[in-house]
């Protein structure tokens, strides 16, 4: 009954990938399933934040960048975690664990700074309980 | 049915979970458990309680008394001697300026002085249970839209109760339903904008997430008053909670009968999808939502055609906001005159204001439409953090403007925010203290909408990067005399000329700074001093390349 849009095509391509990208066979073959130009299945990769065409590390650190985290010293919590993983926005960890991208809003203003790894909100950050929620996530993956 | 000796409810909000609520159910089972009072005790996950910052939050029935950042470690104590010997603790307890004690809920300011219609069931109900939102009157207004209204008896009843549309614009809700009830089509489509992006803005994740079956109730009324029989609800990817609820309420009332073919009996059916987005703030708009529903990028389409003569696939489409939808279930059930009742005469009903920043107590508050920002940062929200004045209020994100001090007696409506030169827009209030620098404010905005701009139309894709250009320069010291002119110019253009609203109210936070607090561009700019001591004027050098920090793919 449900009718998928490729966006949610995109998606699940996404999701299966241990390295959270869409790899460029999936989405030619995306493109002949749903009888999209390869072109313009390029071009709904490329809009939208959340995919990457590009492989990325195991978890996905959305750091949040709105201005209640702004207010709230977010840019504190953002130097930390480069400083942790030594990445930039948009880079991977050289042990492939996590990719640190940031997010426009995560509607959590209330416990500003904010921030998620894959679907785990966190919230109230300060730069030194960071690197106890890494190790954590780490070890939660492992299990 | 089972008779439980106590109520505890537990917030499971995206914030409170965010703020380590998920540890302290675990040990508060454990504990229940370890005294075998498991069935004396009926644990409920809600959704958002409101009172966000002082998460995690539990509030205990009979009594309803509510228990504030709650930890793991509480939970003993809490079994122990509350739940054991009826002793509440005390430390837990909410306190009137940090001293003495609320007894309940109800002596709360924070709650007592809200009225609730929107969120009328977020953090009491189980979200996931459809029996208790039936309990509440829940899907009463849809048996009777559909078995004893016509579709145009509907309209007639929203048009009459005089709600507008709660996701930033204000456009009666009512008349925009006519449009596409008017058109002679097959099929036509009802949709659900729950692609909350405003920076800020919390309130529809929190309905979504504490109250989903009052937003597909609302859809099905909406579809039912258009002549559409199929809905589609398009959340932000970055909402988890709120889409794994949302399919949980959509399978719960499919296996109900109230979602699916012929609904209670009548000729009336009605079907709702998901559709995710994927991380871009521009799909808030309603036509480049409707692209991203159909697969495609999401740029924006010119209007006309309106999405009500022809949007999804080309056919006739309502997109309307979570919160307008969830205000449909009351307003059919209790009448227009009801609605009307509250707020001004022009903006009828509620307003979600999702408070944030320098307050208090920030956290979701609903208030009638009019209420003063005075009342609603100071009676409500505690005041501003000791030491501190307060400065402004940012309204409506990116595409808003500043309230400042002299206008906080201003009613908040549709009418009174645009006069101040900014607009309600969904809800979004941060509030700013004398530590905020409103020319930082500005560019911090401007940048927003730089990596939002989906790039389709110039004066969006290169106006907005000129005027970040110039406040850079303006924080970095760099500022010229003329530059606060250009600013004015350009925006006034961008705001005349950009192809959707994104474009069109980008400006504003600009003009706004500019209209309210002039002193502090003239003090950049001629002064090289930051008054609020946030821009670093030796940091960037002349020529010197600030790092971009957008994600590149």
């Amino acid at each position: 009954m449900k009718q998928k849009s490729l966006i949610d095509d995109l998606h699940d391509i996404q999701e299966e990938e241990e390295k959270n990208y869409l790899p460029l066979n999936k989405m030619i073959k995306a493109a002949k399933t749903t009888g999209i130009s390869e072109a313009k299945v390029y071009g709904v990769s490329t809009f939208y934040t959340m995919f990457s065409v590009y492989p990325r590390g195991k978890h996905i650190i959305r750091v949040c960048r709105n201005l209640s985290c702004h207010l709230s010293d977010a840019e504190k919590i953002v130097e930390k975690l480069k400083e942790i993983l030594n990445v930039d926005f948009g880079e991977t960890t050289k042990d492939g664990e996590f990719t640190l991208e940031e997010s426009s809003c995560l509607g959590m203003c209330s416990v500003a700074p904010a921030m998620t790894i894959d679907d785990e909100p966190f919230g109230n950050l300060v730069p030194e309980n960071i690197s106890e929620i890494l190790r954590k996530i780490k070890e939660d993956s492992k299990k | 049915m089972k008779i439980y000796r106590i109520h505890a409810l537990i917030c499971a909000g995206a914030q409170c979970l965010a703020a380590g609520g998920n540890g302290f159910e675990e040990a508060l089972k454990n504990e229940l458990k370890k005294h075998n009072i498991e069935e004396e005790v009926c644990v409920v996950e809600t959704g958002c309680m409101g009172a966000c910052q002082l998460g995690p939050l539990l509030v205990v029935y009979p009594e309803g008394i509510m228990y504030t950042n709650v930890e793991a470690k509480d939970a003993k104590e809490i079994v122990e001697e509350h739940f054991l010997k009826g002793r509440p603790i005390k430390r837990l307890m909410w306190k009137k300026e940090g001293k003495e004690e609320f007894p309940g809920l109800k002596d709360i300011p924070f709650f007592a002085k809200q009225t609730k219609i929107v969120l009328r069931n977020c953090g009491l109900i189980n979200p996931e249970d459809i029996n208790e939102y039936i309990a509440r009157n829940g899907y009463k207004a849809l048996a009777k839209a559909i078995v004893e209204m016509k579709p145009q008896d509907v309209i007639d009843v929203v048009k009459e109760s005089g709600l507008r549309g709660r996701g930033g614009a204000g456009f009666p809700t009512g008349l925009k339903w006519s449009f596409a009830a008017n058109q002679d089509s097959e099929e036509k489509y009802m949709i659900c904008n729950a692609d909350e992006g405003d920076p800020g803005a919390y309130m529809d994740r929190s309905v979504l997430e504490g109250d989903p079956h009052s937003v597909i109730e609302g859809m099905m009324i909406a579809g039912y008053a258009i002549g559409a029989n199929r809905g589609y609800i398009y959340v932000r990817a970055e909402y988890p909670l709120a889409v794994r609820r949302l399919e949980t309420a959509i399978k719960q009332a499919k296996q109900a009968g109230l979602l699916g073919k012929n609904i209670l009996g009548t000729n009336f059916s009605f079907d709702i999808e998901l559709r995710m987005g994927a991380g871009a703030f521009v799909c808030g708009e309603e036509t480049a939502l409707i692209n991203s529903i159909e697969g495609k990028r999401g740029e924006p389409r010119k209007k006309p055609p309106f999405p009500a003569i022809s949007g999804l696939f080309g056919k006739p489409t309502i997109i309307n906001n979570v919160e307008t939808l969830a205000n449909l279930s009351v307003i059919i059930d209790k009448g227009a005159k009801f609605f009307k009742q509250f707020g001004t005469e022009k903006s009828p009903g509620t307003k979600v204001f999702a408070l944030a920043g320098k307050v208090n107590i920030s956290g979701l508050v609903e208030v009638p439409m009019g209420t003063s920002l005075r009342k609603i940062v100071f009676d409500i929200g505690g005041g501003i953090p000791e030491g501190h004045t307060f400065k402004g209020a940012l309204t409506g994100g990116p595409s808003g403007g500043v309230i400042p001090m002299e206008f906080i007696d201003t009613p908040m409506d549709y009418e009174s925010l645009p006069a101040l030169g900014t607009i309600m827009g969904s809800g979004g209030l941060i509030i700013m203290d004398e530590t905020s620098c409103m020319v930082d404010v500005a560019k911090f905005f401007l940048k927003f909408v730089v990596d939002e701009s989906c790039g389709k139309c110039v004066p969006c894709r290169e106006g907005t990067k000129q005027m970040l250009k110039i406040l850079e320069r303006i924080t970095s010291g760099r500022g010229q005399k003329e530059d606060i002119d250009r600013l004015e110019k350009m925006g006034k253009l961008i705001k005349l000329t950009a192809l959707c609203a994104l474009g069109q109210t980008a400006p504003n936070p600009v003009l706004s700074t500019i209209k309210y607090f002039k002193e502090e561009y003239l003090a950049h700019i001629i002064d090289k001093k930051c008054p609020a001591g946030i821009c670093q004027f030796s940091a960037l050098k002349e020529g010197g390349k600030k790092h971009e920090a957008k994600v590149t793919h």
